[in-house]
């Protein structure tokens, strides 16, 4: 089908990292939030958000991300964008995420950065 | 017989019907990035037009209501810039009416969308919009010479 979207992740003592691969739309940004709130739940309120194999977004995805930050903030957690395109990462400058999560070059970057 | 780019040629035209259906919109995408790709925009010029023309169809697809289900794309190449443009024939809206997002508004507010119409003019060079009980026109073009829009949406032209 046309739209294919799978979320992994890795998760450490203090923190967790999340993988996407395929379209953010509605779905794919309902998928993450389930793995981001699992997490949240469960005390890991560092998270990193690698969106290396996901190169297509729309802004129904983005402001299920935005859920997400809304819910670390709530909790003093941090989330922290990596793997971004340049098109993606000048997406989330114009609607202004950058100010609430910032954006990583790299995932060791991010991870120093939580 | 197709010309490349810089030949006497141009306008080149290909029009798409998409149906109104979830995630179709990808398979629009997929003829701007071939069509991008033929003008021989760099990558960060064809990603923009993909993602303003995911909007556009979201746009149309949420609000237009069309009775067809359809909504029509127009890519028109030239010599200078790509235009794209998305119509459906749906119940229109009032362009003036749209406030413009801003994210701080959002957080504690359950309604966290309404970022479509502000991407589209963000990411590409020029847009129109014009929108009636008839249906709406959305009207994108992005240059072949780089210009990119600041912060502030003023925009910086280079000649890469």
């Amino acid at each position: 089908m046309i739209n294919q979207f799978a979320v992994t992740m890795r998760k450490e003592s203090e923190y967790a990292v999340i993988y996407t691969d395929g379209y953010i739309n509605n779905l794919g940004g309902e998928k993450i939030a389930e793995v981001a709130n699992t997490l949240i739940g469960d005390g890991i309120y560092k998270l990193v958000l690698n969106l290396e194999k996901s190169t297509v977004v729309n802004s129904i995805g983005i402001s299920i991300l935005i859920e997400i930050i809304e819910k670390l903030q709530e909790t003093n957690g941090k989330l922290v964008f990596c793997g971004l395109t340049k098109t993606i990462a000048k997406t989330f400058t114009i609607m202004g995420l950058t100010q609430f999560a910032a954006i990583s070059d790299t995932e060791e970057l991010a991870i120093q950065g939580l | 017989m197709i010309n490349r780019p810089g030949t006497a040629e141009f306008p080149h035209e290909i029009s798409l019907t998409i149906p109104i259906v979830p995630n179709i919109e990808v398979a629009a995408t997929q003829t701007a990035e071939a069509v991008a790709g033929f003008m021989e925009f760099d990558r960060e010029q064809i990603d923009e037009v993909k993602h303003a023309l995911i909007e556009a169809c979201i746009n149309a697809f949420e609000h237009s209501n069309s009775n067809e289900n359809k909504v029509y794309i127009r890519f028109i190449m030239k010599h200078e810039d790509l235009t794209v443009i998305i119509q459906d024939f749906g119940q229109g809206f009032d362009v003036e009416s749209v406030e413009k997002p801003n994210i701080e508004s959002k957080f504690g507010n359950s309604y966290k969308r309404g970022w479509g119409l502000m991407l589209i003019e963000s990411l590409m060079d020029s847009v129109t919009i014009t929108s009636s009980p008839a249906g709406t026109v959305i009207t994108m073009t992005k240059l072949r010479v780089r210009s990119s829009k600041n912060e502030n949406g003023a925009k910086e032209v280079s000649s890469d």
